[in-house]
């Protein structure tokens, strides 16, 4: 909210205060200051004055031209040349002498520019009559800016015009300061200051307003008030300078006198009101068949229709609350009034509103329509229905004061609901306990008798106190307590660390093991990437070869997304994996990408989804990053996140439990995928993403290669703890052995079978090269070994090593047909082959 | 005899200071020391010489191989040493060619700043608490006082989810996704309160996650972010004790130096509540671009957990008082490091998570 220091000081002296220190103060207090706006601080003093419209002519060679002969206070008077049609000899203007710095009305960025003494017409000007948006008041140029006449003339504009806007950030429990006395309130009760209330005095000038207009509430829960007066006779034209600079400053737009004065009180007093044409009313009221119009405030019907005041039409439901009358909708309550009784220039009766609406309903209403007026704005945060009498009864006044009507005798008020009285039991034990802090008796009674409390002393500690009739944020203790502390300051609280017991211990296994896995990855040389949750049906059908789309309802689906692009929550992460990479191939040949993240699965008759974690991988590119060294490294690829997978495992302590299956899947190359099994259950997928999938997600045709494992089972399936085996204290005797096996046999179940055979005696088996060639056997490949033998407690004989390479390979031979290549004594390590072969654990 | 022995030593020493590799050593050593060496042939000899004489022949004999043995390891050394020498000429690189690069893993600035977040609160006692991101209206808002049309929605827009009961009747049991992990409060509360619920036992978690809401996606707004929430729930805790904790973590995170201002605020599920400002980490409170002239930066807000979300939870407000605050993860790495732009966080683009050490 808008709050000029000039309208804020009429309630309550702030001139005094600096600003700084009053923005600062207020912020403390809970109205932040998000802005402070020194409107006209860079005003010329010299050049830019108040000046008087001495004379007006017309420009002898334009048409729409005038010329007018401007007073300033100095010297002699100056014409010039202004398209303004609101001059007129008399006004008091702004008026700018030529070197004056003023915004560019006509450009689109509104900079600052050095008005020129130049010649329009043939006509020479050597200023000129200013308009709002030269001033940078606002973005007004329709016609001249017109000055109260009490201006004096010559004065720099800056003393009469300039002043000082604060920006305050209402939150909703102060919805109460929303207007320039609920501000002026606190600042009377921070600073001890009196606080100077408006006028709402009016005597009966009219007579009575008995039967001349009805008020009927239908709908008590969301019509808390009404009130209605009538203020007869009003002359309809601008409202005074004074207020519509006011208005400006605040930021709302001046229409004529009569609506002006509604805005006006609703800034200064908090409660919005609403102007009829009591003719039309009246009219509207014959037209259906009665004598006095019946005012009626009522649920909306299915398909009720209103033109409101900004000519559109609102399509109204049985949500929203109505002012109505015998012939139809008259405005939405609370929210925005209907064109066809709005107020104009041939109004002559005015009936006024003034009332109190649930502010639940006028928020949804107003929602529901996009309407977010001023008064809905008010209405929405909750109105005190004290403030409608008080409201209706200024506005009169004023209207009484400034269009000169004529006030109605008394005013009809029907108040079916008032709001409970709430009155809380105050002890300071309380407070302290709250607070941590002690509290001063007399201290909390003042502050709280400054904010308008009714505080009764029941006991040296113990105050009953009582909500004044402007709030309706107060339910117990804990608001009084906030109360306090918020006048006080908050830092005069003291700072303590927590002297209260300890909680109960609570370990989060699953949550440090996430952590562990986290930490792997990174160690891993992968980079952790953290993807939006929210995707499409079709972004995962692009993963699929078939490029089938899931249904709606397989998804956790947004009912009000904001973009298309994000609609659904995923379902795997691959889907952001692949976002991920397609953001980065452009610029990198390599890039290795893990999250570990949740993805979100209906299920079926239950409100909420399944939230699954997962580790996804992804990888593409070198495997190392090449260089000078090693300048084109080999693609990542299947085994490469195999390796990953495996070593993760080592560390987790699973590699017993874990196995890779071969297996499709609709996003990977067939024969380059596998199942990821924990004790023969599916938890995951590893391979290498299709390469017409890969098209499909505009990815480069180098190969991508993808992990995506189900979390809480792998991380379940963790030991708590494990055994640490010795280390050996006999040597072992390293010896390679190189099997032929036919093709399609998996290494796996040779090196299982090596295993097997081998028992506790071959303690490390590691394969270090396949070879297929000459001069195998077509269809037969070679898979080379590293063996170490040994025995806990002595060095193997040669013989004893024999015999157990000769089990060895009686299983191969009988098992898989394997025949050996050749056995040899190993004396040094052998070449890798595969990125993995390195990572093992070397044993003796 | 003797003459035999000097002459073999001159020659020897000759032949010595002519080795210049190891080879040529190693031959040198065969030719005069080895098994059938000139030297050791000639020591065969020694018994053939006068009982008389063979003391000191043999003496001079073992004073000849002693000096040419003390000889031979001396230009061993030498030879060693120049041979080393050698290969470490021929060894050396230019060393400002680039290095072999290792693969570097990272972690998201998101996890780090989390990490820290969370390491910080553990040295207070705070546990780690995670709940759920699909939730339903009623621990999102009506729980934590929060009923609905309630002016405080609007701050936090939600995003509702299609398997929300269409009939309006069940109020609570819309779904939406988490606006802020505030549900966590009362899921924790309920499971904790379960175990003794006539004494429970002091709550001191906090609650990360990511959250969402119905924003555009702009450079100062996303529809989703982290956000860590802190509870502590007991029979002593007060509002200073809130201060207390907040300025540890502030100065712990941010520098002991750090300024802090607490200023009135409102949410509606404290009360008490205030929103904390530290000086500026750019002008340290001159003002600047980043805060906006005013010299303070909004970190996060707080305060005294409202009566109804303590009943609500299980805990009697009558006997426990309790504190919470919350704040923004991507917020507080975006003041530390100077981002801004909040979307370079989920873009995953790693010229943006490769700064990050």
């Amino acid at each position: 909210m808008r709050v000029p220091l000039s309208w804020l000081n009429e309630f309550v002296t702030v001139e005094d205060i600096p600003v700084d220190t009053l923005a600062e103060r207020l912020t403390l207090a809970g109205l932040e200051v998000k802005a402070v706006e020194r409107v006209g601080d860079w005003w010329d003093m010299e050049r830019i004055r108040v000046g008087q419209v001495l004379r007006v002519e017309r420009h002898p060679n334009a048409d729409r031209l005038l010329l007018a002969t401007v007073d300033y206070g100095g010297g002699e008077p100056l014409t010039v040349v202004t398209g303004a049609p609101n001059v007129r000899p008399g006004m008091k203007v702004a008026f700018a002498l030529a070197g004056a710095t003023l915004i560019n009305g006509y450009s689109e960025a509104r900079e600052r520019m050095v008005l020129e003494p130049r010649a329009i017409r043939g006509i020479p000007s050597q200023g000129m009559v200013l308009s709002e948006r030269e001033l940078g008041l606002s973005d007004e140029h329709e016609g001249i800016l017109e000055l109260e006449p009490e201006a004096p003339v010559g004065a720099p504009l800056r003393e009469w015009l300039g002043d000082t806007v604060l920006e305050i950030d209402i939150l909703p429990n102060i919805a109460r300061c929303m207007n320039m006395v609920g501000v002026a309130r606190e600042v009377a009760a921070l600073y001890r200051r009196p606080l100077h209330y408006p006028s709402t005095a009016w005597e009966r000038t009219g007579e009575p307003i008995d039967g001349r207009v009805e008020v009927e509430i239908q709908d008590p829960k969301r019509c808390h008030r009404f009130v209605a007066a009538l203020i007869t006779d009003v002359q309809v034209g601008p409202s005074p300078a004074w207020m519509q600079r006011r208005l400006r400053l605040a930021g709302m737009r001046p229409i004529n006198n009569i609506v002006d004065i509604t805005n006006y009180v609703m800034l200064e007093l908090g409660e919005p009101l609403h102007a009829f044409d009591y003719e039309k009313l009246v009219e509207r009221a014959r037209r259906s068949g009665h004598e006095v119009p019946r005012i009626i405030m009522r649920q909306a019907r299915d398909g009720e229709r209103l033109i409101t005041l900004d000519g559109v039409e609102r399509h109204l439901t049985p949500d929203d609350i109505l002012v109505t009358d015998t012939a139809g909708v008259l405005s939405i309550a609370g929210i925005m009034g209907g064109a066809e009784t709005e107020v104009d220039e041939t109004t002559r009766h005015i009936l006024l509103e003034a009332a109190a609406w649930d502010f639940i309903s006028i928020r949804r209403t107003s929602r529901r329509l996009g309407i977010f007026s001023e008064a809905a704005a008010r209405f929405s945060r909750g109105v005190h229905p004290a403030l409608a009498l008080e409201g209706n009864r200024r506005a009169a006044r004023l209207m009484h004061e400034l269009a000169g009507g004529t006030i109605a005798d008394g005013v009809v008020d029907n108040y079916p609901a008032p709001p409970p009285t709430v009155t809380v039991e105050f002890n300071l034990d309380f407070g302290e306990h709250l607070l941590g802090m002690s509290l001063d008796p007399d201290e909390v009674a003042d502050i709280l008798e400054r904010l308008e409390f009714h505080v009764e002393r029941r006991g040296p500690r113990h105050f009953t106190v009582t909500q004044p009739d402007h709030r309706l944020d107060i339910a117990g203790p804990a608001d009084i307590v906030e109360e306090i502390v918020r006048v006080v300051g908050l830092d005069t609280l003291p700072s303590t660390l927590m002297a209260d017991e300890l909680p109960p211990m609570r370990p989060d296994r699953l949550r440090e093991l996430e952590a562990r896995v986290r930490d792997f990855m990174v160690g891993a040389g992968l980079q952790e990437i953290i993807s939006y949750a929210l995707t499409t049906p079709e972004a995962e059908g692009r993963l699929r070869l078939d490029g089938h789309v899931l249904p709606d309802e397989a998804y956790v689906r947004l009912l009000n997304p904001t973009s298309a692009d994000r609609r659904v929550m995923r379902r795997t992460l691959l889907v952001s994996l692949v976002e991920a990479l397609r953001r980065n191939v452009h610029h990198r040949d390599r890039v290795m990408l893990f999250e570990i993240g949740r993805v979100y699965l209906p299920k079926p008759g239950e409100l909420l989804p399944h939230e699954e974690l997962r580790l996804g991988v992804a990888l593409t590119g070198p495997v190392r990053h090449p260089s000078w060294l090693e300048p084109e490294p080999p693609d990542a690829d299947f085994f490469a996140v195999k390796g990953i997978l495996e070593a993760l495992c080592r560390h987790l302590h699973l590699e017993e439990r874990v196995c890779l299956v071969p297996a499709e899947h609709p996003a990977l190359q067939p024969g380059r995928s596998a199942a990821v099994e924990l004790d023969g259950r599916r938890v995951g997928i590893v391979g290498e993403m299709h390469p017409l999938v890969r098209e499909a997600n505009d990815l480069p045709a180098k190969r991508v290669a993808l992990l995506e494992l189900t979390l809480s089972p792998v991380l379940a399936a963790v030991p708590e703890t494990y055994r640490v085996e010795p280390v050996p204290r006999y040597p072992a005797v390293i010896q390679d052995l190189a099997v032929v096996v036919p093709e399609a046999t998996p290494a796996a179940d040779v090196e299982r079978i090596i295993r097997k055979a081998g028992g506790n005696a071959v303690g490390y088996v590691h394969l270090f090269d396949v070879y297929r060639g000459e001069p195998l056997p077509a269809g037969h490949k070679s898979l080379a070994y590293r063996l170490h033998y040994q025995a806990p407690d002595r060095t193997l004989t040669d013989e004893d090593v024999v015999h157990i390479r000769e089990r060895i390979v009686d299983a191969l031979r009988q098992s898989v047909g394997g025949t050996i290549r050749g056995a040899v004594k190993a004396s040094e390590r052998p070449r890798a082959v595969h990125p993995t072969a390195t990572s093992g654990t070397y044993v003796g | 005899m003797r003459a035999e022995l000097q002459a073999l030593q001159a020659e020897a020493m000759e032949a010595l200071a002519r080795a210049q590799t190891s080879g040529e050593l190693a031959e040198w050593r065969t030719r005069f020391l080895g098994r059938r060496g000139a030297l050791t042939r000639l020591m065969r000899r020694v018994g053939q010489v006068p009982p008389e004489e063979r003391p000191v022949v043999g003496r001079f004999a073992n004073e000849v191989k002693q000096a040419l043995e003390a000889a031979y390891r001396e230009r061993a050394e030498a030879i060693r040493r120049a041979e080393v020498e050698e290969m470490l000429q021929r060894d050396a690189v230019d060393v400002t060619l680039p290095g072999r690069p290792p693969s570097v893993g990272r972690w998201h600035p998101s996890t780090q700043t989390l990490r820290e977040i969370e390491h910080i609160f553990a040295e207070l006692g705070f546990q780690v608490y995670r709940a759920r991101d699909v939730e339903l209206d009623e621990f999102n808002f009506q729980l934590l006082n929060i009923p609905p049309g309630h002016p405080a929605r609007d701050m936090q827009d939600t995003f509702y989810v299609t398997t929300t009961p269409q009939d309006g009747q069940e109020e609570g049991h819309q779904v939406l996704l988490r606006t802020h992990t505030s549900p966590g409060q009362i899921h924790a509360m309920r499971e904790f309160a379960a175990v003794d619920p006539d004494n429970p036992p002091p709550v001191r978690i906090i609650l990360p996650g990511m959250c969402y809401r119905h924003e555009q996606i702009t450079p100062r707004s996303e529809i989703q972010f982290h956000q860590v929430e802190g509870l502590a729930v007991g029979r002593h805790i007060t509002m200073a004790d809130l201060k207390g904790t907040v300025e540890y973590f502030v100065r712990r995170m941010f520098g002991a130096e750090r300024r802090l201002r607490f200023r009135a605020s409102h949410f509606p599920f404290t009360e008490p509540s205030a929103e904390v400002d530290m000086d500026c980490l750019l002008c340290r409170g001159e003002g600047c671009r980043i805060c906006k002239q005013t010299g303070w930066l909004e970190i996060m807000g707080c305060g005294m957990v409202h009566p109804v979300v303590l009943r609500n939870g299980g805990y009697d407000p009558q006997h426990y008082t309790g504190f919470a605050f919350g704040m923004g993860p991507e917020r507080i790495t975006m003041l530390k490091y100077g981002i801004e732009d909040i979307r370079y966080f989920w873009q995953n683009d790693l010229r943006f998570l490769e700064q990050f050490g």
